[in-house]
């Protein structure tokens, strides 16, 4: 990745955050910020996912899945070991929409909390597919490596008390798949 | 051009391939050493928790690859599908130098002396293969002892009476206690069991010239950084290039064995890694791919006089395959338990491999190898939901306060729990696939669900406040542990090799892995499959020798 790249996207970052507090949304930023920036998501299925995830860790007093940036790891993802997955993500969210709109007449991430919980818990019994391939990938990318693009700053890891990065031993991440 | 003929080509590089061509070459044997992976080392431990040979969901470190080598898996309910290396089901092992001793936990188990001997001990068990081995514990005792000096076995059995005589001790002391051994340690013997320090291929003092485990949490799945894990890497097939006979050649994918008109077999045919079809001629073939590939390297391996695969002439070839069913359970504690030092499993019971009443074997208890964060996401019992708020606080509140007692039921072996090559999937290289299917004999699950109730009554006297099971899977078994489906036996008819594991059919064809196990016993295999390698190997140096060559 160039460094001029890297400062278009720090640029845009600054702007979507500045939009996004001043509309009063607190969205998952990911690597480069929500927004025009996601792999395979579009703007909207980003969103819904972030919420999606951040209900199946919520957060409490230390961060939940949104803040560790899970949906960045799962949309990177999908361009990488999880290509295999895209189709069912792209039916699955929709669905996850369907079932909010049908329910309670607005999108998933318009929702209350606890309306969210009650949407997800359909889908858990209706779609059990999705609602555990994503569960899984949740899980991953909070408690898993930040190199693969979740855990902001080893936020799960602080959370249990882990040593992060590794102390015993050389830290010898891999920087070639290792996402910035 | 044609390559240079040799004594003997060995296919595959794990514990029982390494072993074998070191031992050969050091005999004056010119060998080739087959490895259809690649070579890695201890700079390769990336620490990644996500793709490991352990944790596999963002794929296999150390092979095989998802996109080269699928395999087809026929469920319960005869639904068959394609599976890729890195997913459930696919039974793998890591495909690299040193084979699953790259990366692997290292347990050095010695099989109990009832383990040679399951049917004369418990009887035939209807809907079962179970046969006693055509060799005892004490044929292989002196190949234990020298598995264990040669490549370094740290840990102390001392305390176990109910292991088989050993005339020498281990080479080296156990590694300290961790946090979790002395928790249990005072409840098993109160309990009137026997605790003992593991023992483990793993060096807890310098050894071999390299040096001391560090303790870290990336032991199992991962390479060694510090090189205190004992692997074929980095003991015998150094000592095999050493000797100036042995050539390793990596990223080669053998296809078939070559059998002339007479029925010997002329070599191998293998694909290099530029994906050139090449043929390597030798005197002796030595097959040590593991139980799934090795049977699917004979079954591969049709001729006019073979038509039905090599040494599967009365269709024992990939018959009667077993791994472990691991069984156990979990226990929370008040108190934190765990005190991230490495590699974790530390202590271990016997107490209950044999001599369970109405049970045909049993299994070995220890505490489990060290954590990371998203291996107890699933550990969660089932009154936690496995989501949400409730989920997240139980990871936070139990990380540091469970242990995790578990142990390798050995399975009873039936006939259709198997490996075929398949009609219509190959792989990247044009070569049929492994099939597998079947599932396991009910007796198995019996075995496994009275362990874990052991388990858990070991944990509650340890002081945990809850306890809960952790339910062993009635698929088929296969895996890192995979055996049994190239028998050894005296009897052409139902066995493929005879007991030096040469197999009945040909003259100068050898498997040499865990696939000659008759039974997997209850402990984590390597030393086993270490100490046929080197007893097998002595048989062939001796019948080499006197037909000085002409074997």
């Amino acid at each position: 990745m160039s460094t001029g790249r890297k400062t278009v996207k720090r640029r845009k970052f600054l702007k979507i955050g500045l939009a996004a507090s001043a509309s009063g949304l607190l969205i998952s930023c990911g690597r480069t910020g929500g927004g025009p920036h996601w792999r395979f998501f579009t703007e909207e299925e980003a969103r819904t996912v972030d919420a999606i995830c951040e209900q199946i860790i919520p957060a409490d007093d230390f961060p939940g899945a949104s803040q560790a940036g899970v949906v960045n790891f799962i949309d990177l993802q999908l361009t990488r070991h999880y290509k295999k997955h895209r189709a069912a993500y792209r039916k699955g969210v929709a669905n996850v929409e369907a079932v909010s709109r049908e329910t309670f007449g607005k999108r998933f991430t318009e929702l209350e909390p606890q309306q969210q919980i009650e949407v997800l818990t359909t889908i858990e019994e209706k779609d059990p597919a999705f609602f555990a391939l994503i569960r899984n990938h949740t899980m991953q990318g909070y408690y898993g490596d930040p190199r693969h693009g979740g855990n902001r700053e080893w936020v799960s890891w602080k959370m249990l008390a882990l040593a992060s990065p590794p102390v015993r031993g050389r830290a010898r991440l891999d920087k070639e798949s290792r996402v910035s | 051009m044609a390559l240079k003929h040799v004594n003997a080509v060995v296919v595959g590089s794990g514990a029982g391939g390494g072993v074998v061509a070191k031992e050969l070459a050091t005999a004056g044997l010119s060998v080739v050493l087959l490895e259809r992976g690649k070579s890695y080392s201890a700079a390769d431990c990336r620490k990644d928790d996500l793709r490991n040979q352990r944790t596999t969901v963002l794929g296999n470190a150390f092979g095989p690859d998802d996109e080269r080598n699928p395999r087809v898996l026929v469920d319960e309910k005869g639904r068959e599908r394609i599976v890729l290396a890195s997913e459930g089901g696919y039974s793998n092992n890591a495909a690299c130098v040193g084979g699953g001793t790259f990366s692997y936990g290292a347990m050095a188990w010695r099989f109990m002396e009832q383990d040679f001997r399951m049917k004369s001990i418990y009887g035939a068990v209807e809907g079962s293969t179970l046969e006693d081995w055509p060799i005892t514990y004490f044929d292989l005792e002196p190949y234990y002892e020298k598995a264990e000096w040669e490549m370094g076995v740290s840990g102390d059995d001392s305390g176990n009476p109910f292991k088989a005589p050993r005339r020498k001790p281990l080479p080296m002391p156990p590694l300290p206690p961790n946090r979790e051994f002395e928790i249990l340690e005072p409840a098993a013997k109160r309990l009137g069991l026997h605790p003992f320090h593991i023992p483990m291929l793993r060096n807890s003092v310098p050894y071999n010239g390299r040096g001391a485990c560090m303790r870290c949490r990336w032991c199992v799945g991962f390479a060694c950084e510090v090189d205190a894990r004992t692997g074929t890497h980095n003991s015998v097939i150094p000592m095999a290039l050493a000797t100036g006979n042995c050539e390793l050649r990596t990223e080669c994918m053998v296809s078939e064995v070559m059998v002339d008109d007479h029925g010997r077999a002329r070599g191998v045919v293998y694909f290099d890694e530029n994906d050139r079809r090449q043929e390597q001629t030798a005197d002796l073939i030595i097959i040590c791919c593991g139980a799934i590939e090795s049977a699917r390297l004979l079954l591969n391996s049709k001729s006019k006089l073979f038509p039905n695969g090599l040494g599967n002439r009365y269709d024992w070839v990939g018959r009667n395959l077993q791994g472990h069913t691991y069984s156990g359970a979990v226990g929370l504690f008040d108190f934190d338990t765990y005190d991230d030092v490495g590699p974790g499993a530390q202590i271990a019971i016997c107490d209950y491999n044999h001599g369970n009443p109405g049970l045909v074997g049993g299994a070995m208890l220890a505490n489990e190898f060290i954590r990371l964060p998203y291996h107890v996401v699933n550990y969660a019992p089932a009154y936690v939901p496995s989501w949400g708020l409730a989920h997240k606080e139980w990871m936070r509140n139990a990380f540091k306060r469970t242990i995790v007692v578990i142990g390798p039921t050995q399975e009873i072996p039936i006939f259709d729990a198997r490996v075929q090559v398949d009609p219509k999937v190959k792989d990247h290289w044009g070569i049929p696939v492994a099939r597998l299917s079947g599932g396991k004999h009910p007796h198995t699950m019996e075995i496994a669900h009275a362990m874990t109730q052991k388990a858990e009554a070991w944990l509650k006297e340890a002081g945990a406040r809850r306890t809960w099971r952790r339910q062993p899977s009635p698929g088929l078994s296969g895996g890192q542990h995979q055996a049994g489906t190239c028998r050894m036996g005296n009897d052409p008819k139902t066995s493929v090799v005879d007991k030096y594991c040469r197999i009945h059919d040909v003259d100068n064809v050898y498997v040499v892995d865990g696939g000659v196990h008759v039974t997997n016993g209850g402990f984590n295999p390597v030393l086993t499959i270490l100490a046929i390698a080197y007893y097998a190997s002595d048989n062939l140096i001796k019948t080499w020798k006197n037909t000085k060559g002409r074997v």
